[in-house]
């Protein structure tokens, strides 16, 4: 009998590879596993407990609305419509929110006199000022950049701002005994030094700004996601409605997602604040 | 010239309404070519005579002259390497350099000098603690200063880098022949380097001495074995601790 021999290095190296490979495989199966949970619970519930419903799709019929959406294709419509509004109030947010965290963060007499209002206006959830962005700019997209932007600015400014005001007075001197221009040190050493809280806020801010797009869709559109869920509400068509909210879910974890992917290629010199 | 005439200077303690005297009447010139130690148990106030000096902070007496004309904000005359880290941690070294000046060609020059050169794209956190004290050394070297004001630079260094340093910064300083204010509470150090120790101690801290290091100007490591150097290094540390 021929039993071939391995060395006991070779033998650890398989075994480590095998544990290695077996636990990625086994959390996979585990995340699995959790959302596949859920489903076979709801589906239970439905057609054990609660038999005579009619009101709530199994999750097999939403499924089938989801692919019947999106292969029908007039959903994008209303994607592109939350997505366009997205964009342009987060933008506006950015640019408003770092550019006023860096003039505060410069000038301090701006910072305390900007405080006490980004502190009374900043507990105001952006669904408070959906009334009153209606009464102002009316039914349509002016009113949903103003709430995205209500959303995102607070918490992008708040952490840029924090930004600023950590720079280490070092850097300070450093920039005033090479005599370094205002506004070279403004763009790269203010602006440069804030960039990880910066993006902090701006991964808080867009997560915010995706929820308060929906939320003024809901009630003040006449396209967009939430406008298509509200829509299928009153259409008594749940399983779109819920199709509707998986889409919501997925596109807010892409755009958070996406920032991340922009922060790493911006900041190679690792986040390390 | 660089001078120091009657610094004092005493911090508010907010807390308790007391005044801290930390400097008291500090009175020393340093000419330009020369290389001048202060030497000062940790504590004693040499980092606040550093940011007094490089125009961070004003003293509460006395002033300070850059060639008989009194100075009173920082400038690119008195550049100061500080005891704590001073880079810029999201710019390469090359970045670093490029912030302080626009000329390549000097810029790869003192790189090159401070042995950098392989290193120009690399981040500040990817060196070494050596390293990093020598790019900030690059950084002053290239604007040109009058002056170069270091304080404790090799401190948290062990003890064979900072001996090999040491050699390198004197070696640099003769190629760029340079003005140096160099601070540290390490009596070895200021001998090695200085052509003058300045002594300081008491409560509040004063000028106790001034020792003129009579060692050749060209020096390597094995000077530190001679009975001259361990004399002066005997000298310095009795006067340090005559007053406790
Ligand atoms: N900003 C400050 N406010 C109050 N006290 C200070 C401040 N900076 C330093 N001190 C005090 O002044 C003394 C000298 O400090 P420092 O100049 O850092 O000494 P050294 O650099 O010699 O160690 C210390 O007792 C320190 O606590
Ligand atoms: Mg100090």
């Amino acid at each position: 009998m021929a039993t071939k021999w391995i060395s006991v290095r070779e033998y650890f190296k398989l075994m480590a590879t095998f544990i290695f490979t077996k636990h990625r495989a086994q959390d996979l199966l585990i995340k699995l596993s959790s959302i596949l949970s859920v489903l076979l619970f709801w589906h239970i519930l439905l057609i054990l407990v609660f038999p005579a419903n009619t009101i709530l799709p199994t999750p097999s019929e939403v499924f089938i609305a989801l692919l019947d959406i999106v292969t029908k294709g007039d959903i994008f419509a209303h994607v592109f419509a939350s997505l366009i509004r997205v964009v342009v109030g987060f933008l506006i947010a950015t640019f408003i929110g770092v550019g006023l965290a860096l003039v505060a963060g410069y000038y301090k007499k701006v910072g305390i006199f900007l405080n006490p209002l980004i502190e009374f206006l900043r507990p105001i959830p952006p669904i408070a000022w959906i009334p009153i962005a209606i009464l102002i700019f009316g039914l349509g997209n002016t009113s949903a950049y103003f709430i995205v932007f209500m959303g995102a600015f607070f918490p992008i400014f708040t952490n840029s701002f924090f930004g600023v005001n950590s720079l280490p007075a070092i850097y300070e001197n450093v920039a005033r005994s090479f005599e370094i221009k205002k506004s070279i040190f403004v763009k790269e050493i203010l602006l440069k030094f804030s960039l990880p809280y910066i993006f902090t806020g701006l991964k808080i801010g867009i997560g915010m700004a995706w929820m308060s797009v929906i939320a003024a869709e809901l009630i003040g559109a006449q396209s967009g996601l939430g406008y298509f869920i509200q829509l299928n509400r009153l259409l008594l068509r749940t399983d779109n409605v819920i199709a509707g909210m998986i889409l919501i879910g997925v596109i807010g974890y892409v755009l958070s997602w996406l920032l991340l992917t922009v922060e790493k290629k911006i900041i190679p010199w690792g986040n390390r604040k | 010239m660089l001078k120091l005439k009657n610094l004092s200077h005493h911090y508010n303690n907010q807390s308790r309404n007391i005044k801290i005297s930390v400097l008291e009447k500090i009175n020393l010139s340093i000419n330009e070519g020369e290389f001048v130690s202060i030497v000062g148990k940790s504590g004693c106030g040499k980092t606040t005579l550093v940011n007094i000096v490089a125009g961070y902070i004003q003293p509460t007496g006395g002033s300070i002259f850059v060639n008989a004309e009194k100075v009173i904000t920082p400038g690119k005359d008195r550049i100061v390497i500080n005891q704590a880290h001073d880079l810029f941690d999201w710019m390469t070294v090359y970045q670093n350099m490029r912030l302080v000046s626009n000329d390549d060609n000097d810029i790869n020059k003192y790189l090159s000098m401070t042995r950098l050169s392989e290193f120009a794209d690399a981040y500040p956190y990817e060196l070494s603690g050596g390293m990093k004290k020598r790019l900030s050394l690059a950084r002053a070297l290239v604007v040109d200063p009058k002056f170069i004001i270091m304080d404790e630079p090799f401190n948290s260094l062990d003890y064979q880098l900072r001996e090999k340093l040491q050699e390198e910064l004197l070696d640099i300083v003769r190629k760029s022949k340079k003005t140096i204010l160099f601070v540290t509470h390490d009596i070895e150090e200021a001998v090695f380097l200085s052509d003058r120790v300045i002594v300081l101690s008491g409560k509040p801290t004063q000028i106790k001495k001034e020792i003129i290091v009579s060692l050749p100007k060209n020096r390597d490591s094995s000077i530190r074995d001679s009975m001259e150097f361990i004399h002066l290094k005997n000298i310095i540390k009795s006067e340090i601790q005559e007053v406790i």
